[in-house]
């Protein structure tokens, strides 16, 4: 049925479709209207038998959904930003007790300075910790990718975070479709814990594991992500079936077919590429978009797949690791290490700076591209600011 | 103080401990080191819990000597339902617990979480007052041993005024912890108004038992401060747990009382008071306030503290003036 | 369910971690011997039947008793309980009071008949006993219970001996001696009274083995310038009287002197005070402190009204007046030396209780019997004399003179004689070593008064009834810290932080040295001190 909503309450909606039995959030921008509108839910009874659990911290969020989803309850929670990062320490505890908790990211930079806004920097913070990380381009992937990531983290035994565009999917209305309950429930059935505390079976979870078999654990892990890669892929392909909507999968084509120049990139930019790309293709540019929806697992093997036909491409994300550049654009690069393949990098959008078509057609235009770009970067105040730092002479180096 | 041995059958009240059936839900071929006084108040907690339940109980453990000690792959202690996540987070995920046997209807399934002073005093204490505030049905057991012994007997917020530790060592015009330094847990936990708030200690088992066993069925968050002497962190002979524990009780320094809803309802006299001296002495973390000629003025320092005890729960069978 | 591999584990998985590798130090139950038990003359099992007293199993309490001493309620009333002075409870709150609670027990057992059990098969072997006294009976007693005939021959016309003719009647009637000696006769012991032996080879014969036990009934001569004496006695002379003879004396009833420090001299001041003496005193050579009586009857004495003159001897006794030497004494080299001064104390009559001696007359025509210097009759380490088959205990033998030394000398001798019937050689049972105060964990023990029953000045020969009531015996019992002896307190199972002390359902405690570390906290927190950590490889 479909509605015009807030990309927020959308979300909430696919989270209650999916009844969790406990939620439990904090409060930070942009993540609040989630879990208003799940709160509102679960008080006017919309969302029955769910616990509805304020806390004081993020840290305390995710533990709680720590101690609901090892005691056999489907269990939700939200954040954003400082707030990942304040819960990373338990982030990776979930993972690494295969705990198929769900959460939703509201992207959002990381300060200080301190800054509201969209980009990518706090994903990038948890990309090694084990989870699975989808990024949704639009409000309504948004809704199918939450419906999606609890069968995904309860088929793989693994915990899931739902990447969203902070402002420009949380807070922008748009016209989704939404399932019914009744189909959602034939979708997902109800959770059928691999671990849980019994006290009737008691076990104990979350041991100390020693050098002798650390690596071992680690490498099971590893090796059960990469292996997920094709249950995610057939999930998105069950969930097409069932609602009729291509949403999910690891990776999405935009016009590659003839590209010589494929554009990558993650969550809601696509929408203002696409729109570029079609106005560059019209006029002749074969340039064409690959929107990496898992991020992690990263799909290596779909993305070069895809692209082998490709001359260059084009890395743009909204992160960068201080001191080296693009984040996603060196696992590309990477990827296609064995081709000719050039792998150039856009960083762009950083602290929600806009990404503008004219921006980016000027870029895509160019004849001669930097290996790294900041796109839109203010270079009078970049001349105006830095000062090169002045060696007294014993610093290091000769 | 009462002086009665565990299986005394002479009060007809035998502890669970004494029972030849006790559920040892803390079991043998644990790592604890010897003499841990952790590892037995821990037992004994959890095993009371375990009686006055029928064995419906779940227990979230922070990270910490006695989760180190207890379950190491591939070997563990406990022979009850079990969890540990992170250092600062027991209390948070003993929610979600809890949360969860109420979303299963199975409130009747009671359930711990449990930690050292410094999960519960300094890392973990922000997801304690949470719980604590939501009236969370969690019973909260701190074994307190007063300083971080697992990363080697680091000053925690529970280590006592003028204590050596590796981070406190006294040196010069240093002497140990500084005083006027710490928090009173029990009293936080009680400024929070939840329904049930006691310390106990291993020197006093059928107290600790009868604590736990009444914390335990109370509906809300309870919490217990138990009073575990740790002979390697505090330098004394491992034999001497018990003797140490319950010199802290006899000099006022561990006074043993119960909160019900924020305000104190009982405190156990003592009935053979000494001098905090004779605790202090036992301890080589307080060797240096005790030179060759005797002991310096600074033990007037701690003495005034337990002073401050007797008179505050009447732990001389005067009134209690909190 | 299918467990992630090393972050999930079953329940109690490690059980298969045996620590006890930890161990340097291990604990050992080692029951001690209690200082009571230690210092009993008799050897009695006084914490074990403390301990079934406390469960109020008085029966049993007084099985145990009477495997070491057939005379229960006689030993409460006479015995001067070394067990008390050594209770490790006097160190805490005041020795436990054993020997009222033996004495209510012994009387329990009389009021309801209780009869000595459990008597091994006849031997064939045949044992005579010379003197029906604590020693002879008590010998005839265990004898007969490990299987053998006995037969005793007693000097007097009744047996009992000391019990009966050297203890006033007002500590100890004859109604208790006759039923505890009764109890043995009802065994088949058979005592022919009123039969002196003058040569015991003329008496052997037929039987298998001797035991001499005739006591020290001679009273020791004065050596003393006597002049138109007041009536002179030795005070053993004056017990025999009073028991056998048909009047009581009447010589005792004006001023009276008794000469001598000991029980015996107190006994016989006490006594003439009943026949009704007007002034009583005694006079004994070195200070009241150094007086061999017992200080409860010193202060019974003294209660009575009894003077103590110390530091004096008699010079000489003329006519009513005594001539008395006043004493010096040191008492760190216990020299003793006339200060010069003198004095006179008028007295009617004198009473000598300066000691006794053996009457060896009954063993002079056996030559390889030796006689010590002091006139006692000389024993190997086996209570036997220089003759093969003759055995000698009691106070005829070299040691303190009391009943219960001479029960204890009667169970030793017992178990020579049964040794030598069998022709085995007498192992003696080696005993633990003695726990002492420092050793226990007073921390479980409150403060508890011993309960103490008073006793009314009284001065009639009637004896005091002074007892426990059945829940008296039962708390008095429970102070006793049973030391060295594990009680089943269960601290060390409840205590051990490894698991390590095994709780069988019977209550019985064992070590699981799987994994025992070794800390010794069960050991520290023994109240009794049952539990001792000893070196990892000593252990058995």
């Amino acid at each position: 049925m479909l509605y015009q909503l807030e990309g927020s309450q959308s979300i909430a909606k696919a989270v209650a479709l999916c009844r969790p039995g406990v939620i439990c959030a904090y409060p930070i921008t942009p993540q609040t209207h989630i879990v208003e509108g799940i709160g509102e839910l679960v008080r006017s009874n919309e969302l029955l038998n769910c616990e509805f659990i304020n806390v004081e911290s993020e840290m305390a969020a995710l533990s709680v959904a720590i101690g609901s989803q090892a005691t056999g309850v489907r269990s939700y929670t939200a954040t954003s930003s400082q707030g990942l990062l304040y819960m990373l320490e338990a982030v990776y505890n979930v993972s690494g007790l295969e705990l198929p908790i769900v959460m939703t990211l509201g992207n959002r930079a990381v300060g200080a300075p301190i800054n509201i806004w969209n980009d990518h920097s706090d994903a990038m913070s948890a990309r090694d910790s084990g989870w699975i990380m989808l990024f949704a381009e639009t409000n309504q992937e948004a809704l199918d990718l939450h419906i999606q990531a609890f069968k995904i983290a309860e088929t793989i035994k693994c915990p899931v975070m739902v990447c969203v565009d902070g402002f420009i999917l949380t807070h922008a209305y748009d016209q989704v479709d939404i399932p019914s309950q009744k189909e959602v429930d034939e979708f997902l059935p109800p959770y059928s814990p691999h671990i849980s505390l019994s006290i009737d079976s008691p076990i104990a979870i979350g041991t100390m594991v020693s050098p002798e078999y650390f690596m071992e654990v680690r490498y099971l892990a590893h090796k059960r992500r990469i292996e997920s890669l094709k249950i995610i892929e057939g999930i998105g392909d069950a969930f097409k079936q069932k609602f009729k909507r291509d949403s999910g999968g690891l990776v999405r084509e935009y016009n590659i077919k003839n590209a010589e120049t494929v554009v990558i990139t993650m969550g809601s930019v696509a929408g203002t590429i696409k729109d570029l790309i079609d106005e560059l293709n019209s006029i002749g540019e074969k340039i064409g978009l690959l929107s990496i929806i898992s991020y992690r697992p990263f799909p290596t093997d779909a993305i070069v797949n895809s692209l082998k036909n490709t001359k260059r491409i084009i890395v743009l994300e909204k992160a960068f690791a201080v001191g080296i550049g693009g984040i996603l654009f060196q696992e590309i690069e990477l990827a296609f290490k064995q081709t000719d393949i050039e792998v150039f990098s856009v960083v762009a959008g950083l602290g929600g700076r806009n990404i503008t078509k004219p921006m980016l057609k000027e870029y895509f235009l160019k004849k001669n591209i930097e290996e790294i770009t900041f796109l839109g970067l203010k270079e009078d105040i970049i001349t105006q600011e830095y000062k090169p730092i002045k060696l007294h002479g014993h610093e290091g180096g000769k | 103080m009462s002086s009665a041995t565990l299986g005394n059958k002479s009060t007809g009240k035998a502890t669970v401990q004494s029972d030849h059936n006790r559920p040892n839900t803390l079991t043998s071929g644990h790592r604890a080191c010897q003499g841990c006084g952790e590892a037995l108040g821990a037992r004994c907690a959890v095993d009371a819990a375990y009686r006055a339940t029928n064995g419906k109980i779940m227990v979230v453990n922070a990270t910490g000597c006695l989760e180190v000690f207890s379950c190491a792959f591939p070997e563990n202690s406990w022979g009850i339902p079990w969890l540990h996540s992170l250092f600062g987070n027991a209390p948070a995920v003993a929610t979600g617990v809890a949360a969860a046997l109420h979303r299963q209807n199975r409130e009747d399934i009671r359930v711990i979480a449990q930690g050292g002073d410094g999960s519960t005093f300094d890392i973990g204490m922000g997801c304690l007052s949470g719980m604590f505030e939501r009236n969370d049905d969690v019973l909260y057991i701190c074994y307190d041993n007063q300083a971080y012994m697992n990363t080697g007997v680091q000053r925690s917020g529970a280590t006592p005024p003028l204590a050596r530790t590796a981070t406190t060592l006294p040196h010069r015009s240093y002497l140990g912890n500084d005083p006027q330094t710490g928090k009173d847990i029990p009293k936080i936990a009680m400024a929070h108004g939840i329904p049930y708030v006691a310390t106990a200690s291993i020197a006093n088992i059928p107290d600790l038992e009868e604590k736990v066993s009444k914390a335990i069925n109370i509906r809300g968050s309870k919490y217990l401060h138990v009073h575990v002497p740790c002979p390697l962190g505090w330098g004394y002979p491992t034999s001497d747990t018990i003797k140490v524990a319950r010199l802290a009780i006899q000099c006022g320094l561990f006074p043993l009382f119960e909160a019900e809803n924020a305000k104190i309802v009982s405190s156990t006299i003592i009935d053979n008071l000494v001098p905090v001296q004779d605790y202090l002495i036992l301890q080589k973390r307080f060797a240096h306030l005790f030179g060759k000629n005797g002991p310096s003025e600074t033990v007037e320092v701690i003495q005034s503290i337990a002073n401050a005890n007797i008179e505050k729960y009447g732990l001389n069978g005067g009134i209690i003036n909190e | 369910m299918n467990k992630p591999f090393a972050t999930v584990l079953g329940a109690s998985t490690s059980l298969s971690n045996k620590t006890g590798s930890w161990r340097t130090m291990c604990p050992n139950f080692a029951n001690k011997l209690p200082p009571c038990n230690a210092t009993c003359p008799a050897g009695e099992n006084i914490q074990l039947w403390l301990s079934l007293a406390k469960e109020e199993q008085f029966h049993e309490a007084w099985k145990v008793m009477t495997q070491s001493n057939p005379f229960p309620a006689i030993m409460g009333r006479v015995c001067y309980y070394t067990c008390e002075k050594a209770c490790n409870r006097e160190q805490f709150d005041g020795a436990v009071n054993i020997n009222l609670i033996e004495k209510s027990i012994g009387d329990i057992a009389i009021a309801n008949h209780w009869k000595f059990e459990n008597v091994s098969p006849n031997s064939g072997k045949k044992v005579l006993i010379v003197g029906a006294g604590p020693s002879g009976l008590s010998a005839a007693y265990f004898l007969k219970m490990l299987g053998h005939d006995v037969t005793i021959f007693e000097n007097h016309i009744k047996p009992g001996g000391m019990m009966r003719y050297g203890i006033p009647r007002y500590r100890l009637s004859n109604s208790i001696i006759n039923a505890e000696i009764k109890r043995i006769e009802d065994l088949g012991v058979q005592i022919i009274c009123n039969k002196r032996v003058s040569n015991i080879l003329n008496e052997i014969k037929g039987f298998d083995a001797t035991y001499i036990s005739i006591g020290a009934c001679l009273a020791t001569p004065v050596d003393l310038e006597t002049k138109e004496s007041p009536d002179i006695v030795n005070a053993i002379d004056l017990f025999k009287e009073l028991e056998d003879g048909k009047n009581r004396p009447s010589y005792l009833e004006k001023k009276v002197i008794i000469y001598g420090g000991g029980n015996t001299a107190i006994d016989a001041a006490r006594t003439a005070l009943r026949l009704g003496a007007k002034n009583v005193k005694i006079i004994y050579r070195r200070g009241i402190n150094n007086m061999p009586a017992h200080e409860v009857e010193i202060k019974e004495a003294l209660t009575e009204g009894i003077e103590i003159l110390c530091l004096r001897t008699i010079n000489s006794i003329n006519s009513d007046n005594i001539l008395v030497d006043k004493m010096n004494y040191d008492e760190k080299l216990d020299v003793l030396s006339k200060s010069g001064e003198t004095e006179t104390i008028y007295a009617d009559s004198v009473i000598f209780a300066i000691g006794q001696s053996v009457d060896i007359s009954v063993l002079q025509e056996v030559k390889s019997i030796e006689i010590s210097e002091k006139g006692t009759i000389k024993v190997d380490k086996n209570m036997m004399t220089g003759e093969k088959g003759i055995f000698a205990g009691g106070d005829a033998i070299l040691g303190k003179r009391t009943v219960t030394n001479a029960i204890g000398h009667a169970k030793k001798a017992a178990k020579c004689i049964d040794a030598y019937l069998r022709g085995v050689e007498f192992v003696p049972n080696i005993k633990n070593k003695v726990i002492n105060f420092k050793k226990l964990n007073t921390a479980y023990f409150p403060k508890d008064n011993r309960i103490t029953v008073s006793r009314m000045p009284d001065l009639s020969f009637d004896e005091r009834d002074v007892s426990y009531s059945d829940q008296k015996i039962i708390v008095e019992s429970a102070r006793c810290f049973s030391c060295g002896n594990c009680f089943h307190c269960d601290n060390c199972y409840a205590y051990c932080p490894d698991n390590a002390i095994i709780k069988h359902s019977d209550g019985s405690l064992e070590i699981n040295y799987d994994y025992c570390k070794g800390c010794g906290m069960c050991a520290a927190e023994c109240p009794c001190g049952a539990i001792e950590m000893i070196s990892d490889d000593s252990k058995v």
